[in-house]
C-alpha cells in the first residue's frame, strides 16, 4: 500500500474545520486503546485528562500560566514562518529576555517603584530581540542558514544562563544553590485575580500580542508584505519589498515576543533566575505555531490545548496513578494526529492499493515510462 | 603514557554515539530532510537495545534490536513528513517528545536491573601490543562499526551513483523529480537509515557506555549530534573529527578538574556551538563552498505533482 | 461528530463522580518528586518509602505522587493540585521545592506539609533531612584501608552544603586511618547523567585514584570501577547488582520508616510540624552490607557505624579548616546550623571549593 497526495486547487474549507476534530477523535481512539492496555478505564482517563482541568477556576489559572509563554512565542514565530523565515531558536531568545529583564532585580535590588516592572519587560524584549538579531544578521550579511544558527544559539544561551546563576549572579545567601536572589516585590509581575488563582499579566500580554499580530497580518500592509515575500520572494522583490528588511523585522519581532515571554515567566511565575527556566517552551511553541496553522487566533486555541495536555497529564498521574510518561506519550500522539490531519486541508489523500503497487513496480522497472509520468 | 592511552580510549567511547547518530543524520540531511527527532530515536534505541539484551542475555541481539527500534521509530517521521507532507521541524520535535515518553513507559520494568555489556574486542597477541594494541585492537565493537560506517557513508555519498542521486535530491528535489528520480523513496530510505543509526547510537549508550537503563539517559546527546552535522558542513570525515573534538573537550574538562585546574566548564561546553556558527558563516560566505556542501532544499517539504 | 463527543464526555463525567466518591474516608498521603521514579537513585528511594507506607498502613491510606516536577512554576502547581485533591499530608522531596511549598502551605492551613532538605518551616510545614555525612565518614575509613595508592576519586554534583559536608566527613574518616590520604574531586554539575558520571570516573581512575566515591545518583561510576577491577561505593540505592565485585558498600537512603511514622501521626491526629535530621541511629541512613573487603576492615566499619549510631558525631574536634585555621576545638562538636550552611573544606583537601 502506498499513500499519494494530490494537491487541492485551494485549501479545503471543510477540512480546515474538520481536521482538528478528526485528529481529536483519532487521539481518543488510540488513547482509549493505550489506557485500556494499561488497565485503566479510558472514560475515567479522558474525563480527568480533558474535562477536569477546565472545570475548576484555579486550574483555569494554571492553564493560563502554562499557555501564556507558548502563545506569546508562537505568535511571533508564526510571522517568521509565514514569511518563510525559519527562526527555531526561540528558546534561546526566551532565555536572553529573561536574563536582560532580570538585570534590574538581580543587580539593582534597591531600585524600587512602579516603573520597575515596565522597565524589566522592556529590557526583556530588547534582550530577546538582540539575541534574535544575530541569526538575522548572519542570514542577511552572509546568507547563513538561519535554522541552524538560531538552533546553535539556543545551546549557547542555556550555557550562558547556567554560568550566570552558578557564578556571578548566584545568591550569596543561597546555601550554594545555583539560583539568584528572590526578586523584590516591585519586580514581580502582578497576578490578575489573586483571590482565585495565580495567573499573571503574562497571559494578557499573550492575548494582546495575538490580537495585534492578527490585525497586522490581516489588515495591514506589513502583513501583506510578509505573506507576499513568504509565498514568492521574487514577486515580493518586484513589489519593492526588501527581503533583508523582512528578515530583520520577523526575527526582531519574534525575538522580542520570546524575550517578553521569558521575563514574564521569570518575574511572574518563578520569581528568580535558575539554571533552567523553561521546560522547552521555545521548542514546544514551534509545535503550537503549526497546530494553530500560523494563525494568531488559532495559536491561542492551540496554546491552550497544549497547556491542557500538560495539566491533564498531571491530573491522571495523581488520580489514576498513571506515570507521567504515559501522559507524554498521549501528548505525542495528539501532536502527530493533528499534524497529520492538517495535511487534508491542502491535499487529497489517495491510497494506492496492493494491486496497483504491483503495477507501479513494473512501471518502475522501466525508467523511461517513469519519466513520462 | 598509560594515562594518555586511557584518555584517548575514554574520548573514543564518548565520541562514538555522537559520531554514529550524526553520520545517520548527515545522510538524512543530504537527502534534503531535517529530522530534529534524533534525541527521540536515540533514546528509543537505548531502551530497545537494553530491553532485548536484558531479556535474551545477548548484547548482540540487544544491539540489533536498538537498530531496528530506531529505524521503526524513524519510519513514523518518514510517513508523516514524506507521505503526508507535514512540517519537518514540528514533526521532528514531536518525535523527540514522543520518544522520551514512550521509552520511559517501555523501560519502567528495566529500572534497577543490570543489563548486559557488549565485550571489548580482544584479539590474542594484537590487543596486548604496547601503546597501539588497546587503541586499535581492544575497543568495543561499536567503535569499529562507527569508523566503518563513516568510511562507508563517505564512499557511498561521493563515490557511488546512488550517492550522487541522493545528494542531487537534497540540492533540488524538483529537478531531481523532473529527471525521474523517485525522490520520496530515496528520502524514505535515508530517513530510515538515519533512524537506524540513531538507534545504534542509543544502543551504544545502554549496552557499552553505561550498561543500564534509566530514563532520559541520552541526556541531550541527540541534540549535539544534530549540531555536529552542521559543524561538519555535511562532510562525513568532518563529522568524525567533530565528534572527537566534542569528546575531547568533554573529557579534557573532567581531567583538568581532577588535576585541580578550575575551568569555566560552561564556556568550554559552548565552544563547539560557537564554532559551528563560525563554520556555517565561513562556508556560506563563499558561494561555491555553499553549493558544494549545503543541501539546498533542506527542510522543505516535497510533494510530487503529476 | 461534535454531538457524539459531547455525549461521550457527559457520560465520562458522570462515571468519574462515582469513581472518586468511593475512596473518601482513607487518609491520602502524597509525594512530589523532582526526578523520574525510574532514576534508581534519589527519587526512586523516596518512592520506595511511599510504597512502604502503602504496605505498612494498608487500606487506611491512599497514596499519590507527581514525578519529574521541575523546580519553578510547575512546582507551585504540583503542591496546589495535591492539596486540592484532598491530600492530607504532602511530602516535597527536593530542596528546590522550598518556596513553592511555603506558599502553598500558607494557602492550605489544614493540609500537613513536609519538606526534605530545606530550612523554612511554618505552622503546617515541617522539614526533614538525613545525616548522610555520618555514612560518608565510614566510607572514608573503608576507602583509606582499601586504597593502595591512598587516593580516592570523588564525583560530585553541586557545591551545596550537603555535598560539601559529605566531602569533609569522608576526608575526616579517611585521614583518621591514613593521615596522608588524598582525594581528587570532579564536579559534573548534574545529579544525574550516567554518561558524564562514567567519564568522570574514568578520568579519576586514569589520574591514579583507585577507589571511587560519588554524590551523584547513577550506577555508571560503579560500573566503571567493576570493569577496571577497582572499588567504589554505591549511592542512594544498594547497587551491588551492578557491581558485584566493585561495591564495598552503599550509602542508602531509607525514607520508609520516617514516612510511616509521619503518616501514622497524621492518622492519629498527633502530627506537628517538626524539624528532624535523621541519621544512622534512626535507620534513615543505612550502609549496605560490607562486601569485597577483608574481615578486619569490615569489623572496623561496623564498629564505626555502631559508634555513630550511639551518638558520636564525625565532626568532633579537633578539626581545622582547609587553610589551617582551627574550626573545632578538641572534643567540640559542630552544631547543626554550621553544618547546614557549610561552605568550606576541612584540612586535608587540596581542591579549591567552587564559590
Amino acid at each position: 500500500m502506498r499513500i499519494e497526495l494530490v494537491k487541492r486547487p485551494q485549501r479545503s474549507a471543510l477540512f480546515s474545520m474538520l481536521s482538528p476534530f478528526i485528529a481529536f477523535a483519532l487521539t481518543i481512539i488510540a488513547g482509549a486503546i493505550m489506557f485500556a492496555l494499561l488497565g485503566v478505564n479510558p472514560l475515567d482517563a479522558f474525563n480527568i485528562y480533558f474535562i477536569q482541568p477546565i472545570s475548576e477556576v484555579w486550574q483555569l489559572h494554571e492553564l493560563a500560566i502554562k499557555a501564556a509563554p507558548l502563545i506569546l512565542i508562537a505568535v511571533g514565530l508564526s510571522v517568521c514562518y509565514k514569511a518563510n523565515i525559519w527562526n527555531i531558536g526561540a528558546e534561546g531568545q526566551f532565555i536572553f529576555g529573561a536574563i536582560f529583564g532580570s538585570i534590574i532585580p538581580v543587580l539593582f535590588p534597591q531600585f524600587e517603584g512602579p516603573f520597575v516592572i515596565p522597565l524589566m519587560l522592556l529590557l526583556g524584549m530588547i534582550g530577546g530581540a538582540l539575541y534574535a538579531s544575530i541569526p538575522a544578521f548572519l542570514k542577511t550579511r552572509f546568507s547563513t542558514n538561519e535554522i541552524l544558527t538560531s538552533l546553535m544559539l539556543v545551546y549557547v544561551a542555556q550555557l550562558f544562563l547556567d554560568w550566570l546563576v552558578r557564578g556571578p549572579w548566584r545568591d550569596p545567601q543561597g546555601h550554594g544553590f545555583p539560583q539568584t536572589i528572590q526578586f523584590g516585590d516591585w519586580a514581580v509581575l502582578p497576578q490578575l485575580m489573586p483571590d482565585d488563582g495565580r495567573a499573571n499579566w503574562g497571559f494578557v500580554f499573550a492575548l494582546v500580542a495575538a490580537v495585534a499580530i492578527w490585525l497586522m497580518m490581516s489588515r495591514m500592509l506589513k502583513g501583506f508584505e510578509v505573506r507576499v515575500l513568504g509565498s514568492s520572494p521574487r514577486a515580493g522583490r518586484f513589489a519593492g519589498f526588501g527581503f533583508n528588511r523582512m528578515v530583520f523585522f520577523t526575527f526582531l519581532l519574534s525575538g522580542a515576543l520570546a524575550g517578553l515571554a521569558g521575563i514574564s515567566e521569570v518575574s511572574g511565575a518563578i520569581g528568580q533566575l535558575q539554571p533552567v527556566i523553561s521546560p522547552g517552551y521555545g521548542f514546544t511553541a514551534i509545535i503550537v505555531a503549526f497546530l494553530g496553522r500560523l494563525n494568531p487566533l488559532g495559536i491561542v486555541a492551540a496554546g491552550l490545548v497544549l497547556a491542557l495536555t500538560y495539566l491533564g497529564g498531571e491530573a491522571v498521574q495523581t488520580a489514576l496513578g498513571i506515570s507521567d510518561k504515559v501522559a507524554r506519550v498521549f501528548q505525542g500522539m495528539l501532536l502527530f494526529f493533528v499534524l497529520g490531519c492538517d495535511t487534508l486541508i491542502h491535499y487529497r489523500i489517495r491510497l494506492i492499493g496492493l494491486a496497483l503497487t504491483n503495477g507501479a513496480a513494473k512501471l518502475e522497472a522501466a525508467p523511461k515510462l517513469e519519466e513520462a509520468r | 603514557m598509560d594515562i594518555t592511552i586511557n584518555i584517548l580510549l575514554t574520548i573514543a567511547t564518548a565520541a562514538t554515539p555522537l559520531l554514529i547518530a550524526a553520520i545517520g543524520e548527515l545522510v538524512v540531511e543530504r537527502s534534503g530532510v531535517l529530522n530534529l527527532g534524533v534525541e527521540g530515536m536515540m533514546i528509543m534505541g537505548a531502551v530497545g537495545g537494553f530491553g532485548a539484551g536484558y531479556l535474551t542475555g545477548s548484547p548482540w541481539i540487544g544491539l540489533l534490536a536498538a537498530i531496528i527500534v530506531g529505524a521503526l521509530f524513524s519510519l513514523l517521521f518518514a510517513v508523516m513528513t514524506l507521505s503526508l507532507a507535514t512540517n519537518q521541524v514540528a514533526t521532528g520535535l514531536s518525535l523527540t517528545l514522543l520518544g522520551l515518553g514512550l521509552s520511559g513507559m517501555i523501560g519502567t520494568s528495566f529500572v534497577g536491573q543490570p543489563g548486559v555489556r557488549l565485550p571489548n574486542l580482544d584479539i590474542p597477541g594484537l590487543s596486548s601490543i604496547p601503546v597501539v594494541g588497546k587503541l586499535i585492537f581492544g575497543q568495543d565493537p561499536v567503535f569499529y562499526i562507527s569508523i566503518a560506517l563513516t568510511a562507508a557513508v563517505m564512499w557511498f555519498l561521493f563515490r557511488t551513483r546512488t550517492g550522487l542521486t541522493l545528494r542531487s535530491i537534497g540540492d533540488s528535489h524538483t529537478s531531481a523529480h523532473a529527471l525521474g528520480i523517485k525522490v520520496i523513496r530515496y528520502r524514505y530510505l535515508a530517513v530510515i537509515f538515519g533512524g537506524a543509526c540513531a538507534g545504534l547510537a542509543g544502543g551504544h549508550l545502554s549496552l557499552v557506555y553505561t550498561p543500564q537503563w534509566v530514563e532520559n539517559m541520552s541526556a541531550g546527546r541527540g541534540w549535539i549530534a544534530l549540531a555536529l552535522v552542521v559543524f561538519a558542513s555535511w562532510r562525513p570525515w568532518r563529522v568524525l573529527a567533530g565528534a572527537y573534538i566534542f569528546g575531547a573537550v568533554w573529557i579534557g574538562q573532567l581531567h583538568a578538574q581532577a588535576f585541580g585546574i578550575p575551568v569555566p566548564s560552561q564556556f568550554l561546553s559552548s565552544l563547539p556551538y560557537l564554532a559551528t556558527i563560525v563554520v556555517l558563516v565561513l562556508i556560506s560566505r563563499n558561494k561555491r563552498l555553499t553549493m558544494m556542501n549545503t543541501p539546498a532544499s533542506l527542510g522543505q517539504p516535497f510533494v510530487p505533482d503529476r | 461528530m461534535k454531538k457524539l463527543l459531547i455525549a461521550l464526555m457527559t457520560t465520562v463525567a458522570a462515571l468519574s463522580v462515582v469513581a472518586t466518591a468511593e475512596a473518601a474516608d482513607k487518609l491520602k498521603a502524597c509525594w512530589v518528586y523532582t526526578g523520574p521514579i525510574g532514576d534508581f537513585g534519589y527519587s526512586y528511594q523516596h518512592d520506595q518509602g511511599r510504597l512502604q507506607v502503602e504496605k505498612a498502613l494498608g487500606d487506611k491510606v491512599e497514596t499519590a505522587y507527581l514525578e519529574n516536577v521541575s523546580e519553578g512554576p510547575d512546582a507551585d502547581r504540583a503542591f496546589e493540585r495535591l492539596a486540592r485533591e484532598k491530600c492530607k499530608i504532602i511530602f516535597g522531596t527536593s530542596f528546590g521545592f522550598m518556596d513553592a511549598e511555603v506558599k502553598v502551605a500558607k494557602k492550605f492551613p489544614k493540609v500537613m506539609f513536609e519538606h526534605a532538605t530545606g530550612y523554612k518551616t511554618g505552622k503546617n510545614l515541617g522539614i526533614y533531612n538525613a545525616r548522610f555525612y555520618e555514612g560518608r565518614y565510614v566510607l572514608g575509613q573503608i576507602a583509606a584501608k582499601e586504597s593502595k595508592k591512598g587516593l580516592a576519586g570523588y564525583i560530585v554534583s553541586f557545591p551545596i552544603p550537603e555535598v560539601v559536608m559529605g566531602i569533609n566527613s569522608f576526608i575526616l574518616g579517611a585521614q583518621s586511618v591514613n593521615p596522608d590520604f588524598k582525594v581528587k574531586i570532579v564536579w559534573v554539575n548534574s545529579w544525574f547523567d550516567p554518561g558524564k558520571e562514567a567519564d568522570a570516573a574514568k578520568a579519576l581512575f586514569d589520574q591514579g585514584a583507585d577507589i571511587i566515591v560519588q554524590h551523584t545518583d547513577s550506577t555508571a561510576a560503579l560500573q566503571v570501577a567493576e570493569e577496571r577491577k577497582l572499588h567504589g561505593f554505591g549511592q542512594s540505592s544498594d547497587m551491588i547488582k551492578f557491581a558485584p565485585n566493585a561495591q564495598l558498600t552503599a550509602l542508602t537512603d531509607e525514607w520508609g520508616p520516617y514516612y510511616i511514622s509521619r503518616v501514622k501521626a497524621a492518622l492519629d491526629g498527633t502530627w506537628k510540624p517538626d524539624n528532624v535530621w535523621l541519621g544512622i541511629k534512626d535507620g534513615a541512613v543505612k550502609l549496605a552490607p560490607f562486601t569485597n573487603m577483608p574481615d578486619d576492615v569490615k569489623a572496623m566499619a561496623e564498629a564505626t557505624t555502631k559508634k555513630i549510631a550511639g551518638g558520636w558525631n564525625p565532626f568532633t574536634g579537633p578539626v581545622s579548616k582547609q587553610d589551617g585555621t582551627p574550626w573545632l576545638k578538641d572534643g567540640e562538636v559542630a552544631d547543626d546550623g554550621t553544618l547546614l550552611g557549610m561552605n568550606f573544606y576541612v584540612k586535608g583537601i587540596d581542591d579549591k571549593l567552587p564559590q
